[in-house]
């Protein structure tokens, strides 16, 4: 039997339930079927007029419906989707009473537009200003819009769903936010607080004003038809990422916690890394320094060497500047080591799941040591020669992994990696 | 393995008083209260103090990508960092781990309106709020909205980059950043650790949320004991920073510390139950091993209902507390609750003394002696509780 602990004397820490949606569908049979036949699940929005949008696509959920609608009801019953699959899976707890705190990854919230013009339409005055339209949301009638869109509201009803234990924690770092939750998890069972995580990783931001935001900013690909053609990481042709909907859901348990109870393993997370980037608010250093000093302190964090790294799920954005700092911060990490390691976006086909996406990959990758099938990155048709990773294009590789690297890179400097494994090392 | 001892070395604190430790100090000993029912009248608030940023943020391009409430925890940040002497210390810096509190930035109120006017109006279809919004809000206004662009902004002026994480969830969030840091801290997971958060109550655009649920104070200002029949919190505004790090970290470096953060709790109290909150508190209260029935209990007590009653019932079975509300100076900082509770109780602790009360309804009650043991106490408006215990190191 394996010592359940690691090499540096701390709980190996395990998965044992993981749970997802994405625009390619619900749960992980779905979502792994499409995502290695290359399907994608990007399409032109319908949820809102596109008049005036420069991008017209995105990885919307439609199939999930939230009534009345906003983003932050969808990312919670994403999340509670993505849970419930998590929890059936894992067998952890009872009902209602999971046994450890809650991480939750999720988009900072605010009251939307449809509530904004609800509110609007009842203000007695006419050319109204703030003091008048605060009046009209006074008085109780629209105390639920408070209930739901407080930060911490998405949080607090998960929390009271699955009975996570303590004061559930909702965190943003941005496109690294998934892998923060992940890593948050793991801290806590490394430091023998607890013996289960729920790290829970949500998105439902396609909405028009978080549209108009990213592309204001440039960040989003503008190349709508087809819509499946937009995201093409790694290729030279590409334009910005593709903003998508998901939730990714994970039961981290210490290794001796998860044998005691003959829970079946899916996958270690061996080592988590963070370091952040002070270069600017939206670019990363041009010498990738910062990407190639979280890559090193995950792999120290794993206590592994660069060669031991056979499969890294990218960040891949597909946006010009994420793909080639990434390239650049790979190689200077692995060195001769990077043209044998087979890399991939799952960005591709489900696009970017933002806050999500750290997670989201995360259940990818630990399938894909599962599966000992590498999925593809699509829409691979012009190689950028800036980038001569070893892409998997186009179509899913069969390959021998025993240890991915999966990795976010995000706005505000945001950097943050994991190594996921199959069996405790 | 033992845990590691947490050191306060570093308390940067900006706010509706001013700026600074000194200035903080002599304002709570005057019993100062900078607070104003006019600017978003009914609405009472309290307004940041007047204050050159160009002092922790040098670089006016800097201060142009930011809105208020990033460049008052920039501002505030800085203070911490020079209070704690790492500032500009690339070593210690570029390792050093930051948890901040965030809520979301300013909204452009002028566009917001002219679109909900024009909708109440019915001159709003609805491929028009598109072009509005792409026509209006400017480029950088979601840099300055995003809850993890206080930190990107703190990593940029000041280079804070070991790690960067932002938790959300209103007054909960930075009991939990406390929380997370100490535990980490404790572990040796970190060595050395920003936490804090900033609020600027002085917007419109947030005082919706709270108006959803008339949480908002209206009409006249009151100290936060003395609002039983006109209960509500008047959004406050501060930046509240501390610096906390292993005991061995801060001697090997011959920092001195403020305090001792000995323990740090957090709930969820099951709040549809009603005396939860009180329940919760009654439950943290002996993990934090407080061994002083004299201590001292700084609160964020918000005012709001019905949880300040909740906490009341609370205090009421502590009689022996001498008990200080940052509400009724500060008004309620939200995410800054728990942060400027903890730089209150450091600063009291390192003075030698806890400054007065100000309270009409004897509540709080003076207390001469030194304090030892300070007790920070947050109750989230809506969800989320926690304590910590503030010591003088020994």
């Amino acid at each position: 039997m394996t010592a359940p602990r690691d090499k540096f004397g701390r709980p190996i820490v395990v998965v044992t339930g993981m749970g997802i949606v994405t625009s390619l569908g619900g749960g992980k049979t779905d979502n792994w079927k499409r995502l290695t036949a290359g399907e994608s699940g990007i399409r032109t929005v319908t949820r809102f007029p596109l008049d005036s949008l420069k991008t017209t696509m995105a990885g919307a959920v439609d199939f999930v419906t939230v009534d009345p609608f906003s983003s932050t009801s969808l990312s919670q019953r994403l999340a509670e989707i993505a849970t419930e699959e998590a929890l059936e899976q894992s067998g952890i707890g009872n009902k209602g009473d999971f046994p450890g705190p809650l991480f939750l990854a999720v988009a900072p919230i605010e009251t939307e537009w449809p509530q904004r013009l609800e509110i609007a339409r009842e203000v007695p005055t006419k050319d109204f200003g703030i003091i008048d339209y605060l009046a009209t949301c006074s008085g109780g009638k629209f105390a639920h819009f408070h209930r739901r869109f407080t930060f911490g509201s998405v949080a607090l009803n998960l929390a009271e769903t699955f009975g996570t234990k303590g004061s559930p924690i909702s965190l943003s770092t941005a496109c690294a936010s998934g892998a923060t939750a992940i890593q948050l998890g793991v801290e806590a069972i490394r430091r023998g607080e607890t013996d289960a995580t729920l790290c829970v990783a949500t998105d439902g931001s396609v909405n028009p004003e978080a549209m108009v935001r990213f592309s204001l900013l440039s960040a989003l690909s503008t190349q709508n038809n087809p819509p499946q053609g937009a995201s093409k990481p790694f290729s030279k042709n590409r334009d910005g990422f593709v903003m998508a909907e998901g939730a990714g859901a994970l039961v981290l348990e210490s290794y001796e916690a998860a044998m005691a109870r003959g829970a079946r393993i899916l996958g270690v997370v061996a080592g988590c890394g963070e370091l952040t980037d002070s270069f600017h608010r939206t670019r990363s250093a041009p010498d990738g320094k910062p990407a190639i000093g979280c890559v090193r302190k995950t792999l120290a964090d794993a206590g592994m060497e660069p060669e031991q790294i056979d499969h890294i799920n990218a960040h891949g954005t597909s946006t010009p500047e994420n793909d080639k700092m990434e390239y650049l911060a790979t190689s200077a990490v692995f060195g001769e080591h990077t043209k044998n390691i087979p890399v991939s976006s799952n960005k591709s086909m489900v696009g970017h799941t933002i806050s999500a996406a750290g997670a989201v990959e995360a259940i990818f990758s630990l399938l894909t040591l599962e599966h000992q099938r590498i999925p593809p990155t699509i829409n691979y048709e012009v190689p950028d020669p800036a980038i001569p990773f070893d892409v998997v294009g186009n179509k899913a590789r069969d390959a021998k992994v025993t240890a991915v690297m999966s990795n976010s890179f995000g706005f505000g400097g945001q950097n943050a990696s994991l190594i996921l494994t199959r069996e405790p090392a | 393995m033992a845990e590691k001892e947490v050191w306060i070395t570093g308390v940067g604190l900006l706010s509706s008083l001013g700026e600074g430790l000194d200035a903080h100090w002599q304002a709570l000993g005057e019993k100062r209260v900078n607070a104003d029912d006019k600017r978003l009248a009914p609405y009472v608030i309290h307004p940041i103090a007047p204050v050159s940023f160009d002092a922790q943020i040098p670089k006016k391009g800097d201060q142009r990508q930011m809105e208020t409430w990033q460049r008052i925890g920039t501002y505030a940040a800085g203070l911490a960092l020079d209070s704690a002497g790492v500032k500009g210390n690339q070593e210690i810096l570029s390792r050093m781990d930051m948890i901040i509190a965030a809520g979301g930035g300013e909204r452009d109120l002028n566009v917001d309106l002219a679109i909900m006017n024009a909708d109440a109006q019915g001159k709003l279809p609805p491929a028009l709020l598109n072009e509005k919004l792409m026509n209006e809000l400017r480029p950088t206004l979601f840099l300055a909205q995003l809850s993890n662009l206080l930190a990107g902004n703190i990593a940029i002026v000041h280079g804070v980059c070991g790690t960067s994480r932002t938790f959300m969830g209103e007054e909960a969030s930075s009991i939990d950043a406390a929380r997370i840091a100490v535990a980490r801290i404790g572990a040796g997971q970190s060595d050395i650790a920003l936490v804090g958060a900033a609020h600027n109550g002085d917007r419109g655009d947030l005082l919706m949320l709270y108006s959803f649920g008339d949480f908002a104070l209206k009409d006249q200002y009151a100290p936060v004991w003395a609002r039983r029949n006109h209960p509500g919190f008047a959004i406050g505004s501060a930046g509240a920073f501390l610096v906390m790090e292993s005991r061995e970290h801060a001697e090997a470096r011959g920092a001195k510390p403020y305090a001792r953060l000995t323990k740090v709790v957090a709930d969820l109290a099951k709040r549809k139950q009603p005396g939860a909150v009180t329940k919760s508190l009654q439950t943290m209260w002996p993990q934090l091993g407080v061994s002083n029935d004299k201590a001292v209990l700084i609160t964020g007590a918000t005012g709001a209902e019905p949880a300040t009653a909740e906490e009341r019932e609370f205090l009421g079975q502590h009689p022996g507390l001498a008990v200080r509300a940052t509400g009724t100076t500060f008004g309620h900082t939200m995410e800054a609750q728990f942060p400027l509770g903890l730089a209150l109780a450091a600063l009291s602790i390192s003075r030698g003394a806890l400054y007065p009360a100000n309270d009409p309804t004897g509540l709080e009650v003076e207390k001469t002696d030194a304090p030892t043991q300070i007790v920070v106490l947050g109750v989230g408006h809506w969800q989320g509780e926690g304590m910590a215990l503030v010591e003088a190191v020994k």
